[in-house]
């Protein structure tokens, strides 16, 4: 790279053709992105369907005051239990798998097996949540019919209508779908470590597990970091797919399965509670907004050169 | 002596592990393939299996035969990727490119422009309203292409970060002094200099495109206007509603719907063509992982 310090001189660049080659996507990012910004007034409104969005009637904070007396409490542990879950296993085995695929040395096997841990993240939710069923169906799944048997205890289950199974299968689900994905990351670091550490280690007696206790994983560490700061700033969000596919919007569920996204998707288009549902949306970006900020400080103090802004 | 053993030992481990959480990882995908080609009667008497008691290509001789609402509903996804990728590769780029150039006076205001979007949401709530209120969008194909996907903040970074760092100043000052205009230089020098990091991009959307049924369920009630995972969505609920689109196409409306097996047979071809291109395609897929994740 090379590095040419000039005076600030704009040259024969003029701002405005750029700017118009722009256009279109700053455009879109406005309408797409910004006008919802301002939409989120309906929070505070008793919205009805014949005075519209500007015509409904202003209720001050009794979406947000029914929200919590109703199912915040529900829907916000759920969300946050389950993205904890997520981000502690999902960082253990995705730093488990980095460190084995960069073990095996030979590329071809490499590209095998990456591609085979890859190919769930590139299904859709709808396919995961039939695949699901192909398991699940209380009369034709896979495990009522085959599994069960096998294991001699001849008690069929009703997955769809049985809470207490579902912390474990949709974390199971999502462990499937992004193991592969997020071990890239891990993998693409620790083949970022200076080799000749690894070198000199051996010169000096020690073992594979030693070396990956004492150099892989604190070379990791920022990656560690970093990773999980800017998951823990989405703490607030869910999968909706995951959440909405996988148990098959099933309500006999809906202790255990329900997130801030599914209720908010309830609300709009099932219940049609456009106030109650506005809100829980306002409360998850605000407070989701303050989480990112904050974690990207962290991140800062961290290491400067992979904060965010 | 020892310590090579140790190695070796090591990557033997390694291999195992792997294959294990491979197979693992492999068998539910294998379990819907292996059923769409399970007997309907089998199917209902031992349920989804790996080692089926009778085989039958009866799924996909339906589908073949019934199947215009599922050959309209393949139509709207191959159209509908086709188009929202097009068009979000050329906005994309066409946004990410005056970012990168250094001597633009808007570059900082648009860069943050850019990244607000991704620190701040007005929410699903606003934007259904503002879809459907303001621009009227539902029940129209492009309610499956203009929500929440055509400019994403993390391509356009990813695209301006490519072209910070492989596209040098010089060659764009020289088109300047030879009198080229700003598109012009976009379209005759950036454009060709973009392929590895289009094909990136270009692979992130259509897979999100292909795989997407948010906008479906959110903005399209009729069933023309399914595309294959809404399509899939519905037949879930309710299998019969493939009968609804066959009207004795081809004279046989009442062959019986094989409706066990005929759900993972649609589930089956709504994935195929991903698995049959993803793997010439899956370097520019890590790349881009990798690219995104160190810097968005």
């Amino acid at each position: 790279m090379k590095k040419v310090i000039k005076k600030k001189n704009r040259g024969l660049t003029k701002s405005g053709p750029l700017l118009l080659i722009a256009l279109p996507g700053i455009i879109y990012l406005f309408i797409n992105n910004y006008i919802p910004m301002f939409g989120v007034f309906l929070a505070f409104k008793d919205y009805s369907y014949v005075k519209g969005i500007f015509g409904s009637d202003w209720n001050g904070l009794n979406n947000f005051k029914y929200l919590f007396k109703q199912d915040a409490f529900l829907i916000i542990r759920n969300t946050l239990l389950y993205n904890f879950t997520f981000i502690i296993l999902g960082t253990i085995f995705a730093i488990i798998v980095a460190i084995l695929m960069c073990e095996l040395g030979e590329k071809f096997r490499v590209k095998i097996f990456q591609s085979s841990l890859l190919l769930p993240n590139l299904l859709s939710w709808v396919v995961i949540g039939f695949i699901g069923y192909a398991f699940l169906n209380a009369d034709t799944g896979f495990i009522n019919n085959t599994l069960i048997k096998l294991m001699g205890s001849g008690k069929e289950v009703a997955w769809y209508t049985t809470p207490k199974y579902w912390p474990f299968i949709l974390t199971i689900v999502y462990l499937w779908k992004n193991i592969g994905y997020s071990s890239i990351i891990y993998m693409a670091s620790i083949s970022g470590i200076d080799k000749s550490i690894f070198e000199a280690a051996k010169i000096d007696g020690a073992k594979k597990l030693e070396q990956i206790k004492h150099i892989t994983i604190p070379m990791l560490k920022p990656t560690i970091i970093i990773l999980t700061l800017m998951a823990v700033g989405r703490i607030f969000y869910s999968d909706f797919g995951l959440f909405y596919q996988v148990p098959m919007n099933s309500g006999a569920l809906y202790k255990t399965t329900q997130t801030i996204d599914t209720y908010v998707y309830h609300g709009l288009m099932e219940l049609q509670d456009i106030g109650m549902s506005a809100a829980a949306a306002l409360y998850q970006s605000v407070v989701g907004f303050v989480l990112v900020i904050t974690a990207n400080a962290v991140v800062r103090k961290v290491d400067n050169d992979n904060a965010l802004f | 002596m020892f310590r090579l053993t140790d190695e070796k030992m090591f990557r033997g481990f390694a291999t195992f592990l792997l294959t294990t959480l491979t197979v693992i990882t492999l068998l539910p995908i294998i379990l819907i393939v292996i059923a769409s080609f399970t007997d309907e009667t089998a199917l209902i008497s031992n349920g989804y299996a790996y080692f089926p008691k009778a085989w039958s290509l009866n799924a996909y001789y339906y589908l073949i035969n019934q199947g215009k609402l599922i050959f309209r509903a393949y139509g709207v996804t191959i159209l509908v990727t086709l188009v929202g990728t097009l068009a979000s590769v050329l906005f994309t780029t066409m946004l990410a490119y005056p970012m990168s150039r250094k001597n633009f006076k808007y570059r900082r205001i648009l860069s943050f422009f850019v990244f607000f979007t991704m620190l701040f949401n007005g929410g699903i709530v606003s934007s259904y309203m503002m879809w459907t209120n303001i621009f009227g969008i539902k029940n129209s194909i492009w309610a499956l292409i203009l929500p929440n996907y055509l400019v994403t903040a993390f391509n356009v970074f990813l695209v301006r970060n490519y072209y910070a760092n492989n596209v040098h100043e010089s060659i764009i000052e020289s088109a300047q002094i030879d009198g080229a205009t700003e598109l012009r230089i976009f379209w005759k020098i950036i454009m060709p200099l973009s392929v590895p990091v289009v094909a990136t991009i270009s692979l992130f959307t259509a897979l999100i495109y292909w795989n997407d049924w948010l906008n479906g369920l959110y903005y399209i009630t009729k069933s023309e206007y399914f595309g294959i995972q809404n399509l899939l969505i519905k037949i879930m609920n309710n299998v019969q509603f493939l009968k609804s689109g066959s009207s004795n196409f081809l004279g046989v409306g009442n062959m019986n719907l094989p409706g066990t097996s005929v759900r993972m047979a649609m589930a089956v071809i709504g994935i195929l063509p991903i698995i049959l291109i993803y793997p010439f395609l899956q370097k520019y897929f890590i790349k881009g992982v990798i690219v995104g994740a160190v810097k968005g």
